[in-house]
């Protein structure tokens, strides 16, 4: 073993600050212990207060996230949220980033994030049932993009497809934004007795304490800290974690098995900062300590210091609290699935994390000032954004309809998705009722009548555009997608992607998106039960579009109305629900015309939002819905293609005259295409005249081509069979070009 | 009649599998332990899909070692109708109960979604509630079922009549398509898709079910048989 570090050394040559520590908070550290902290301290308090940890920048914003109301059984602040559907089932759910180590290692780095969102789930007590994704890469004609994305998707696939959940729903945007750092976003959702949740405290003194799981390695050491910095220079592939599914795949079945006991009191994953941040954490919740016995964690080598045992991120570890005379169930359990299993601490009341060595102290450390007492930043934030769309000159728009609307329905960000979903297990567990390629995934509740509703979305451009509007929308839109699919949102978890947090722009929308999202989840009522922090997304001064993204989920309390999103058939009705509102703010179409984003974010009213919505799940609910589809990216020109390439079902639709090129391809929000059986027409239009919604019928399905027409002048028309084939040909075709690591 | 379903470390489909036989059939289905070393008293066994032993090595070479697999072999000798799912089906290729191997995809990618499958040989206690030349709809996902044998084996498979199924368009380079393929005595079947994932409308095909029921069928009959 090396020598470490003298305390003195640390100071003097300011060690500290390669450990992820600032001066301030250094001297903060030497003030509060009284003393100067050793090489293995100095260590648990560079990881805990990292960015990653502590959400030091972000924290003061948070706190502006509604985050109760009778649905929500768990709000923030455990391993995931939980929500109630009734029935006695409560679902579990987290969404967490994976982005600067899928930048770097992409197969590993999307497989661990996988991995580690998993267990967040099962360490709940809920058995996983789906996965979702969100993903954001630069543009595809770049060969170290496709490297990046082929990586990632199989990696997701790798760690998903073995464990035995099925993926089911996500989105794929491609934009320049994010060629130097892409965006690895992982939700798992798992169901649960509502009455049996467990939670990650250290409770009841003399309690032993277990790890689980893998052994500990060398892997990973630093990985939080290396997420928050910003030097792409200095991330080594070497630092990201290594996952192994199989050994994933048993750690839940055996710890869902031990938490059916009802003998553990307290479990959690040993995620970013591994074995410090889930000791200091699990202690601080029960507000009491912990003392562990080092020499008894099981190590991949020999001689493994302290400090290395304590920061590594070696994957497939939790950290289990059982109750005092239950220790054989541990052991009986894990052996059953040949798991490592080791009695290594105990709970104590005396609010210190102790660490022992050898028969040495290494650390002695209170709890409250690792974890709870870690600073919060009120970073430098500018007075006012600067919209940077609004100075953005637009080309004059060519009336050449029919290639825009091709244009964007090859747009990977908008084309068919196949190319990524085939490569995960969709139908695994058997119960996938509507999988990826619709509005919102639903996932049957085996034994009830219901299904889950889960959706996730987030446009960086409308944010970057607008980051208070942006926020709103995206919380809005991936509700908007969950009530098409027929459920009622319920709340939400989310991972807020942005920038370097040192810079105030990046603060201010930052500030200004969270702002937003809280507005619009307060006025949806989909509270946030939980969520992460992505910040130093930033390579070379170059920031990405602020992306927050948002993981809804809801309930579909009747199976028969659960809502396809493309026609269903000919001679039925189609209808806009909301106001037919035509500015090009933030579409996609002018990004494509004038090269970089313009305008403002698009038109969004969040009291319409809240009416479209409402009325639309009244109309689902009374049955006179076929099939239902938000208006989004590419604007209604795309969203009618969407629904008629579906099921090859034609289209039909004429808008009164004026400004044609918003008609097709705006993006203002709080819009739902809705095709309705003849017949209920008049009393669809009664209901949305009741609930002051806006609502026109604009056309007919039916045929073998989707035309449009604005007024007498302005028309497309072009064969369902031509638009599906460029809608389906863009990602099999990009991605047969070579790939560049 | 009773079933088991044999739940390696790592084995996902087995509460699928086990569903499905329930769904399908009403009959009882037993989620076996590969540590236990006795199938006796059961009338059909499945190996489900998944990752056993994270497909370490190869796929299905080490689960092939596990100690229920002796008593498989017994069963297998006994006549006892033995379906093999997907991962299934590797491990009955590793474990010699059939020919040949499964390699990975043609063109690397695990893929899932719906294939159509044409039902080549249904004289055996799997398809026999299946047309012969039908086709049905049933899912696959997987990385590795690629199938894979040498000249001698796949003519033998054709003159045997020993291919189940074959796919109606070749989602993995597969040799002559296959699909699933039946040992001599037909009393193991092996393949790719998983039937467990078509029983029910909203899983887009219920194609599935009728293997199962075919099983099913073939069990009671032969009890009836035996009876006389």
């Amino acid at each position: 073993m090396r020598t470490e570090p003298t305390p003195e050394a640390i100071e003097e040559n300011s060690l500290y600050r390669a450990m992820g520590l600032t001066d301030d908070e250094y001297r903060r550290v030497v003030e509060r212990l009284g003393r100067r902290p050793n090489y293995v301290e100095t260590g648990l308090f560079g990881v805990l207060w990292s960015e990653h940890c502590s959400y030091k920048s972000s924290r003061a914003y948070l706190k502006k996230f509604p985050t109760s109301g009778p649905q929500v059984l768990q709000g923030p602040g455990e391993n995931a949220g939980v929500v109630d559907i009734g029935d006695g089932i409560g679902i579990a759910f987290k969404m967490e980033s994976h982005n600067h180590p899928s930048a770097v290692e992409p197969y590993q780095g999307a497989a661990t994030g996988v991995g580690g969102i998993l267990r967040d789930v099962f360490t709940m007590g809920a058995r996983p049932i789906a996965f979702l994704n969100s993903l954001r890469f630069g543009p595809l004609e770049d060969g170290h993009t496709r490297y990046l994305f082929a990586n990632v998707v199989a990696g997701i696939g790798g760690y998903g497809n073995c464990v035995g959940i099925p993926t089911v729903g996500g989105e794929a945007v491609f934009d320049p934004a994010y060629t130097h750092n892409p965006l690895v976003n992982a939700m798992c959702v798992g169901m649960l007795p509502a009455d049996a949740i467990a939670t990650g405290a250290a409770k009841g003194v003399g309690n032993p304490v277990f790890v689980v799981g893998s052994r500990t390695g060398r892997d990973g050491i630093h990985g939080a800290t290396f997420a928050s910095t910003d030097n792409p220079k200095e991330k080594e592939r070497s630092a990201v974690q290594v996952g192994d599914p199989f050994l994933g795949k048993l750690l839940m079945e055996a710890c869902l098995e031990l938490i059916s006991t009802g003998a553990v009191v307290g479990i959690q994953d040993m995620g970013a900062a591994g074995l410090t941040s889930s000791s200091a954490e699990m202690a601080s919740r029960a507000g009491g300590g912990v003392e562990l016995y080092l020499d008894l964690v099981p190590c991949r080598e020999s001689g493994m210091s302290p400090y290395e045992m304590m920061l590594s991120e070696s994957q497939e570890r939790m950290l289990v609290v059982m109750e005092k005379g239950q220790e054989s169930l541990a052991f009986d359990i894990l052996h059953k699935w040949d798991l490592q299993v080791e009695e290594i601490g105990k709970v104590t009341d005396d609010g210190r994390l102790r660490l022992l060595f050898h028969g040495d102290v290494v650390a002695d450390v209170p709890v409250s000032l690792l974890v709870d007492e870690a600073p919060v930043y009120q970073r430098c934030v500018v007075d006012r954004y600067h919209q940077p769309g609004l100075d953005v000159s637009l080309p004059v728009p060519s009336s050449n309809w029919e290639a825009a609307w091709l244009e964007l329905l090859a747009h990977p960000t908008i084309a068919d998705k196949r190319w990524i979903y085939q490569q995960y297990d969709t139908s695994v567990r058997a119960s996938t009722l509507v999988g990826p390629g619709s509005d919102a995934a639903l996932v049957l509740v085996p034994g009830t009548q219901k299904a889950v509703a889960m959706a996730t979305d987030g446009n960086g451009r409308y944010v970057y555009l607008n980051p208070r509007v942006g926020g709103a929308i995206a919380v809005a839109e991936a509700a908007r997608n969950v009530v098409c699919s027929g459920a009622r949102p319920l709340a939400l978890t989310n991972c807020l992607n942005f920038g370097n947090p040192e810079k105030p722009a990046i603060m201010r929308q930052f500030a200004d998106a969270v702002e937003g999202m809280g507005e619009a989840s307060r006025a949806l009522d989909v509270p946030v039960v939980s969520g992460n922090v992505s910040f130093y997304n930033e390579t070379g001064g170059t920031d990405i579009f602020p992306t927050p993204v948002v993981g809804v989920v809801g309930v579909l309390d009747a199976l028969n109305r659960a809502t396809p999103s493309s026609f269903q058939g000919d001679g039925h009705e189609v209808v806009l629900v909301g106001v037919d509102e035509r500015g090009l703010d933030g579409s996609l179409y002018w990004q494509l015309q004038a090269g970089k984003p313009a305008g403002d974010a698009p038109y969004f009213r969040i009291e319409e939002e809240v009416r479209v919505q409402k009325l639309v799940q009244a109309a689902i609910a009374a049955g006179y819905v076929l099939a239902a589809h938000d208006v989004s990216e590419g604007g209604l020109a795309v969203a009618l293609a969407e629904m008629a390439v579906g099921r090859g079902v034609g289209v039909q639709a004429q808008l009164i005259a004026g400004s044609p090129a918003g008609a097709f391809f705006g993006e203002a929000q709080g819009r739902i295409l809705l095709e309705v059986a003849d017949g209920q027409l008049e009393t669809l239009q009664a209901l949305a005249a009741a609930k002051e919604v806006p609502c026109q019928r604009i056309g007919r399905t039916g045929g073998a081509m989707v035309s449009m027409t604005v007024g007498s002048t302005d028309a497309m028309n072009v064969a369902v069979a031509r638009l599906a084939s460029v809608y389906n040909a863009t990602l099999p075709e990009r991605m047969n070009e070579p790939i560049a690591p | 009649m009773k079933w088991a379903v044999i739940v390696f470390p790592g084995s996902n489909c087995d509460e699928d599998a086990a569903n499905a036989i329930v769904r399908v059939t009403g009959d009882s289905a037993v989620l076996v332990w590969h540590q236990q070393t006795s199938l006796e008293g059961y009338d059909a066994i499945v190996l489900p899909g998944g990752f056993s032993y994270g497909d370490y090595l190869r796929s299905g070479a080490i689960a092939r070692f596990a100690p229920i697999m002796t008593a498989v072999h017994e069963q297998a000798q006994r006549g006892v109708p033995i379906l093999g799912i997907c991962n299934g089906f590797q491990v009955l290729t590793e474990a010699g109960l059939l020919p040949g191997g499964l390699l990975r995809n043609a063109d690397l990618h695990f893929h899932c979604k719906m294939v159509e499958l044409e039902v080549l040989n249904n004289r055996t206690p799997f398809t026999s509630a299946y047309q012969l030349g039908e086709i049905i709809r049933v899912p696959i996902a997987h990385g590795e079922g690629r199938y894979h044998a040498d000249e001698e084996t796949l003519t033998g498979l054709k003159e045997g009549d020993a291919v189940a199924f074959q796919y109606v368009e070749n989602p993995n380079g597969s040799a002559m398509g296959i699909a699933g393929i039946v040992n001599e005595r037909g009393n193991v079947l092996g393949m790719m898709p998983h039937p467990e994932r078509a029983v029910a409308e909203f899983m887009q095909s219920e194609d599935g079910a009728r293997l199962f029921q075919s099983v099913h069928d073939y069990v009671l009959a032969k009890e009836v048989s035996h009876a006389h």
